[in-house]
């Protein structure tokens, strides 16, 4: 009886792990493509990936993770499609010979949210570098992604044109994550500190706490989204084909519709622009 | 029954640990037939003789011969009891089997030789019991059975009664004898001398690691050859 | 305290609704989780034994080792695995890359030293009772093993538990080796870190009641078996 029943343990570990086998062999129709926590989190991909895959029966598997390890995921070949939001990186990508060709695909803007008390008194200014640089000032908590994504990117690049080395002060006022555009926005809100977010993850994000837009407007938070086929002449196994025509897809009428008409509490969360 | 592998020839035994001799040069002959009881006092060496005869553990020098054994395994015809019973984890027929197919009896032999030696060991009405849940002497007693079962022909034992109530003394020893009456071989350490009294067909007295007499039980008992022999039965002799 | 009342409503609705996404999550989980335990009692249980029964060079070094890697952070072997599975990895080639399989290695890896190192611990103990009599018997060691394996099942079960504990607990192995993909290789841990990126602490808690409720049934179902075994 005590055997029978170590046997039909046994049996179902086995039973559990079959499945497993037959399940990848059949879903053999699809692309993997390597995005950003701040795509992912938005929804956007849940939004418009069932019409895509509903239309061509191809599977598009989508690994959130941020800008700077999703570009190395697809350097490494573990990815057919790259979609991140930083254009030097990504021309960088085709340049050195990873992707095919990069398109814009829509863009959205980044915004500065801090706590509604305001301390450093910057709601309201359209220029964000001199927001961040009364930020600064006063010492207020500022919380950064810290994390080599296109948002830290792009938030290192206006600490540049500030003039403050901010990395010297992390720790103090200045404090890396290290993490994604969530966790960090979970962390400026439960420090009630300023924090650049994309605006897709912040309106898609439920755990505000105290923090509201103080800062937004100014064009250099334009947050461009880019999209590159990994280039098969590099990695041969990648799915050249079907990634083409999930980018085709992307930059199509239907496709640029479908991401135009992502809303979220009535509002738009990208602007698409693939032709121009 | 097999050809005997009997008699048993030791020749100057000796087993040391750290340059120290337990067992120091011991040599005698055991003849199928008589109940053999190992006495001497505490350190003597007792139970590491049996494990010695039995191949447990390698000596540091001498042979252990077991003349009659003729090219054939002696390991498959002995067995042994031992003061602690191991009791494995499961009923307590499937102890007797257990040991019943490491001998390679095959499953249509097995039941009969369950039942038979349960029933002559009392155990019948527990054999669906596991083991563990028995009391202390109920375990010495399936053991015991365990040992039957295979129908050695020589049985070590060592001190199968030491942690035993008079009771289950009482009943161990009788089982020793119903085994020794199908014709195999004793050989038993003991502390209890009436227990040897009532037993022992001769004696290997050993004290200190040495073999210091191998006597007739009664004349053993009588007039020992030694005088440490006669120290250890006045009860003068600690160690 | 508002946020666990909502995770509990949460968690209840999710239930009693029978999410189809929840169910596929908590399927894959519990797939992805048993297989790893599956695989790494089949290697850990002889290796423990072997260790605690078995005198050979080398042989402390690995128990030292194994008792070390009980500890392994996951997110390290996610990490090591990631590596070795990454099309640039030796492994490239197969593409188990964010597939369920690469999860179950991952996971495998992490919890068979638990297996291995408790199981050796087990068996040394009942080895250290059984030896004598099982050799008087003529029992070889490689005959002896199956038989210690059986009789510490009891034992061996909190082990395998505890193996399983551990892999469906863990976050970090498979969020880096599975990706996190919707429908493929989202399973209940980084359902939940995802939520909590999101900021849906709720929906994330509520998760999170879920996955401790399945780990409390499967321990039970154990123990009933157990027992049930036992009686």
């Amino acid at each position: 009886m005590v055997k029978k029943s170590i046997v039909q343990a046994l049996l179902l570990g086995l039973v559990a792990a079959m499945p497993l086998t037959s399940n990848s062999v059949a879903a053999d129709k699809f692309v993997t493509v390597a995005s950003t926590t701040s795509t992912a989190n938005s929804g956007l991909f849940d939004a418009i990936l069932p019409v895509f895959e509903k239309k061509t029966g191809i599977q598009v598997r989508v690994v959130a993770v941020g800008t700077g390890q999703a570009i190395r995921q697809a350097k490494n070949g573990d990815a057919d499609v790259l979609f991140v939001h930083h254009k030097k990186s990504e021309k960088a990508f085709v340049a050195g010979g990873f992707g095919v060709k990069r398109f814009d695909v829509m863009y959205n803007d980044f915004m500065v949210a801090g706590p509604k008390a305001d301390p450093a008194k910057v709601g309201g200014l359209s220029d964000v570098v001199a927001a961040m640089k009364k930020i600064a000032a006063q010492q207020s908590p500022f919380v950064s992604r810290g994390d080599d994504s296109g948002t830290h990117k792009k938030e290192l690049g206006l600490w540049k044109e500030t003039g403050i080395d901010v990395i010297s002060q992390s720790g103090t006022w200045y404090r890396e994550s290290g993490s994604g555009m969530g966790s960090t926005l979970n962390t400026a809100a439960a420090m009630n500190a300023y924090v650049l977010a994309d605006r897709g993850t912040w309106l898609s994000f439920k755990n505000r706490g105290d923090l509201v837009v103080q800062v937004q407007g100014d064009k250099r938070l334009f947050n461009q989204y880019g999209i590159i086929l990994v280039d098969p002449k590099r990695h041969p196994h990648v799915k050249a084909e079907m990634g083409q025509m999930f980018i085709d897809w992307i930059l199509s009428p239907e496709g640029q519709r479908r991401i135009g008409e992502f809303t979220i509490d009535g509002k738009g969360l990208f602007v698409p622009n693939a032709n121009g | 029954m097999d050809k005997t592998i009997l008699p048993l020839h030791v020749a100057d035994l000796t087993f040391s640990v750290g340059g120290a001799n337990l067992i120091d040069g011991i040599s005698f002959a055991l003849e199928a037939g008589p109940r053999t009881i190992v006495l001497g006092p505490n350190g003597a060496g007792k139970s590491l003789l049996l494990r010695l005869c039995h191949g447990l553990i390698k000596p540091s020098s001498g042979e252990v011969t077991w003349k009659g054994a003729n090219g054939s395994d002696p390991a498959r015809h002995q067995a042994m009891v031992f003061q602690r019973p191991v009791m494995l984890r499961r009923t307590v027929s499937a102890n007797v089997e257990y040991a019943l197919g490491l001998r390679g009896i095959s499953h249509s032999d097995r039941r009969e030789k369950i039942d038979e030696v349960l029933s002559r060991t009392g155990l019948q009405k527990f054999a669906r019991t596991p083991a563990r849940v028995l009391s202390f002497g109920e375990q010495q007693k399936l053991a015991l059975a365990r040992a039957w079962a295979l129908n050695p022909q020589v049985l070590f034992l060592d001190e199968p009664t030491a942690s035993l109530d008079p009771a289950g003394t009482r009943a161990v020893e009788q089982i020793i004898a119903a085994i020794h009456k199908g014709g195999t071989k004793i050989v038993m350490t003991t502390h209890d001398l009436g227990q040897a009294r009532r037993l022992g067909d001769e004696i290997l007295f050993l004290h200190q690691g040495k073999l210091i007499e191998k006597t007739e039980a009664q004349s053993f008992f009588e007039r020992p050859a030694s005088n440490l022999g006669q120290a250890f039965l006045n009860g003068d002799l600690l160690w | 305290m508002s946020d666990f009342a909502a995770a509990f409503s949460n968690a209840v609705s999710l239930i009693v609704e029978l999410d189809a996404g929840l169910a596929e999550i908590v399927l894959l989980s519990l797939r992805v989780s048993m297989s790893a335990v599956f695989i790494a009692t089949l290697i850990g249980l002889p290796l423990g034994a072997a260790t605690a029964m078995f005198r050979f060079p080398g042989r402390m070094s690995i128990v030292v080792v194994l008792n070390a890697m009980m500890g392994l952070p996951p997110v390290v072997v996610g990490l090591v695995v990631y590596l070795l599975l990454s099309r640039a990895g030796p492994f490239g080639v197969m593409g188990l890359l964010f597939t369920p399989a690469a999860m179950i290695i991952a996971q495998t890896v992490l919890i068979f030293p638990i297996i291995a190192a408790l199981t050796r611990q087990v068996v040394e103990d009942l080895w250290e009772e059984y030896a004598e009599q099982l050799r008087s018997l003529g029992a070889t060691p490689a005959r002896a093993m199956p038989t210690l394996l059986w009789d510490a099942r009891f034992s061996l079960l909190t082990t395998i538990l505890a193996g399983f504990g551990r892999a469906s607990a863990e976050v970090g192995a498979v969020m880096i080796v599975g990706g996190n993909i919707d429908h493929v290789t989202r399973v209940m841990t980084t359902a939940i870190a995802l939520e909590v990126s999101k900021g849906d602490l709720a929906l994330a808690l509520g998760l999170g009641m879920i996955l401790i409720s399945l780990s409390l049934g499967v321990t039970g179902a154990a123990f009933v078996m157990r027992e049930a075994a036992r009686g």
